[in-house]
């Protein structure tokens, strides 16, 4: 079968985010990008499908400027075997994403299409879920344990309460968690080999997508910042404090 | 101006966090009319009508949505939702699922998480952890959101006498079915809704070292939550994450123990009222975010407080 991943360019999430003096946004200039971890957890396990043999071949679609080339490249050197940039400059908000991926999957026809859970700078755990809408596909997402089977792939899903597994026909949509499994390093000869894997550039114009952003950011502020509290010197005192000060016991 | 809530519920029992979706949907103002989807679910349809400020509760009670299929969900919930001017659901597991569905299907955005509504079209989020507030303003006609429970007071659950209407409408898109659960019982106040939660990390070292914090949690009628590094080293099970991209968690105490405080830690539970960290790194960033720290092995300094609750 074939495997669609989608991967995103972001801040590196050992990063601690900046919000701009002038609070349009947060602080990108000179700041170290990466691919998206649960975008990482993505492609590993579509390499792990490839491995198993259930997966014959990968591709990996990004969204974004023209440097995510480099996120595409790092998939590459994982073991995707093919990668797409829509190459845009632009804000693309969830739905366009959604519909722009929606483009690629009508292109590529895969049988999975596994995507992160969430981005970590826009936090918005929505991608995967509108593409699966607008696509029609079924979609088991927070995944931390898949098996395909036959024409249906078996999804077992991080929930509040616990985890539930769901059947999925497929062509089938697949959101990451953390547990899912736990992504390898490229190696040096993969990352040479890499280089010589094809990577189509594409827009959302030849796509015959039009952005269409419905979300205005009016400001960007700093969270109301905590102060260090005191450091108390043993288990009696930190009970004094918790019952008398604080009176939270 | 009419606004949708779907309620959160479980086996019947209305879902605290439904209480406060409710409120933000009051801060929005307008009609909230709540929505009850389910198998089995007319108990908590009752519950919801009693909601003080609901006007109205419409209950969808069929197989097909017995195991909240997102599939099955979206597609009603996009039906009933094109006549409302908001559509909300709480930020759990479920919201999350199905709802970013629901906006695809009407063409709208989502706005994720919401902590505070600024106008019936403007709300402020977190971003990048929780390292930035954004204000979002949506020019969509049907406004999608998620709500962060811990963000809203709750609405009161006693004084209204909605009407309770039964929906016809059943949604089958046959493409996706249950096939198990395995949800962790315990008899313990769940984390999101807790007034005290005690959460370990890696400095747990074992999952049989957790018994440490439920002694504790059963004196203080604590919920007991955990850091990533615990789950992924299977000291406990992932519903115990609390964090970025686990649960968010703003209660009156939360006392932290062998956790280090990564960013992503702080992101679900630096709304909390007052934070204890007990940690044996004197530099440990989590202390930059504690009332009370005490610097000390956990091993010695957790007994020893369990003692001194008497
Ligand atoms: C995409 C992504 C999402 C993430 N989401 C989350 C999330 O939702 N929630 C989350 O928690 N993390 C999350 N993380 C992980 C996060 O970055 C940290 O790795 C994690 O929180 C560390 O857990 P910890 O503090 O338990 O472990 P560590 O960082 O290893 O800290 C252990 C602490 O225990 C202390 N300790 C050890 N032994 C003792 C002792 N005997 N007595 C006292 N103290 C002791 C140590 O001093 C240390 O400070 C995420 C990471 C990524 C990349
Ligand atoms: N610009 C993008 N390019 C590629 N994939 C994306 C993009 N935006 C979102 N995604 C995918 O959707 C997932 C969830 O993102 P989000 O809905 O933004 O939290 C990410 O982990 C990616 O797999």
């Amino acid at each position: 079968m074939k495997v669609l991943v989608a991967v995103k360019r972001v801040i590196d999430y050992n990063v601690k985010a900046r919000v701009k003096p002038d609070n349009t946004g947060v602080d990108l200039t000179n700041v170290k990008m990466a691919m998206n971890p649960f975008c990482e957890i993505a492609v590993e396990e579509a390499v792990r499908l490839k491995e198993k043999g259930v997966a014959s071949e990968i591709v990996v679609v990004s969204i974004g400027p023209k440097v995510a080339q480099e996120q595409i490249r790092t998939s590459l050197a994982l073991g995707a075997d093919r990668g797409i940039l829509i190459e845009t400059d632009e804000e693309v908000q969830s739905l366009d994403a959604a519909k722009l991926l929606k483009a690629v999957f009508e292109k590529e026809q895969p049988n999975l299409v596994i995507l992160g859970k969430q981005s970590i700078d826009s936090d918005n755990n929505q991608t995967g879920q509108m593409l699966a809408a607008l696509t029609g596909m079924p979609q088991g997402t927070f995944a931390s344990e898949v098996a395909v089977e036959g024409d249906k792939v078996n999804v077992t899903r991080e929930i509040d309460g616990g985890l539930v597994t769901v059947a999925l026909n497929t062509p089938a949509v697949i959101t990451t968690d953390l547990r899912l499994n736990e992504p390898r390093y490229a190696s040096l000869p993969n990352i040479m080999k890499a280089k010589k894997k094809p990577l189509e550039l594409t827009s959302p114009a030849d796509l015959g997508v039009e952005l269409k952003p419905s979300l205005t950011t009016l400001k960007v502020e700093e969270p109301a910042t905590r102060q260090a509290g005191i450091k108390v010197a043993d288990v009696a005192e930190l009970v004094d404090k918790l019952k008398n000060e604080a009176k939270v016991i | 101006m009419s606004i949708l809530v779907i309620a959160d519920h479980e086996n019947g029992s209305l879902k605290a966090a439904t209480l406060n979706v409710v409120s933000a949907a009051k801060a929005i103002g307008g009609d909230v009319e709540v929505l009850v989807v389910g198998e089995n679910c007319g108990s908590a349809a009752e519950a919801a009508a009693k909601i003080e400020g609901v006007s109205k509760v419409l209950v969808a009670d069929n197989a097909a949505y017995g195991h909240q299929l997102a599939e099955n969900l979206a597609l009603l919930v996009a039906d009933l939702g094109k006549g409302y001017s908001h559509i909300l659901a709480s930020a759990g597991t479920t919201g999350k699922d199905f709802l970013p569905r629901v906006a695809a299907l009407l063409d709208v955005a989502q706005i994720s998480d919401i902590i505070s509504v600024e106008s019936a079209d403007s709300f402020k989020r977190p971003i990048y952890a929780g390292n930035a507030i954004a204000t979002v303003q949506s020019s969509d006609s049907i406004k999608v959101m998620t709500v962060r429970s811990t963000a809203f007071d709750a609405a009161a659950a006693e004084g209204g006498s909605a009407a309770v209407e039964s929906i016809d409408n059943v949604q089958d898109a046959g493409i996706s079915a249950f096939v198990s659960a395995e949800i962790a019982k315990s008899d313990r106040p769940e984390l999101t809704s807790a007034s005290i939660v005690v959460s370990g990390g890696r400095g747990m070292q074992n999952g049989e070292n957790f018994k440490m914090l439920e002694a504790i949690a059963d004196k203080l009628g604590a919920g007991v939550g955990a850091s990533r590094a615990a789950v992924d080293a299977g000291f406990v099970p992932n519903d115990m994450q609390v964090g970025q991209t686990g649960k968010i968690v703003a209660p009156n105490l939360y006392i932290a123990v062998g956790i280090s405080g990564a960013i992503q830690h702080l992101a679900g539970m630096s709304g909390s009222k007052v934070i204890v960290a007990i940690n044996k790194d004197e530099d440990a960033p989590i202390f930059q975010v504690a009332d009370y720290g005490l610097v000390a092995d956990l091993f010695e300094a957790v007994p020893e407080l369990e003692k001194a609750l008497g």
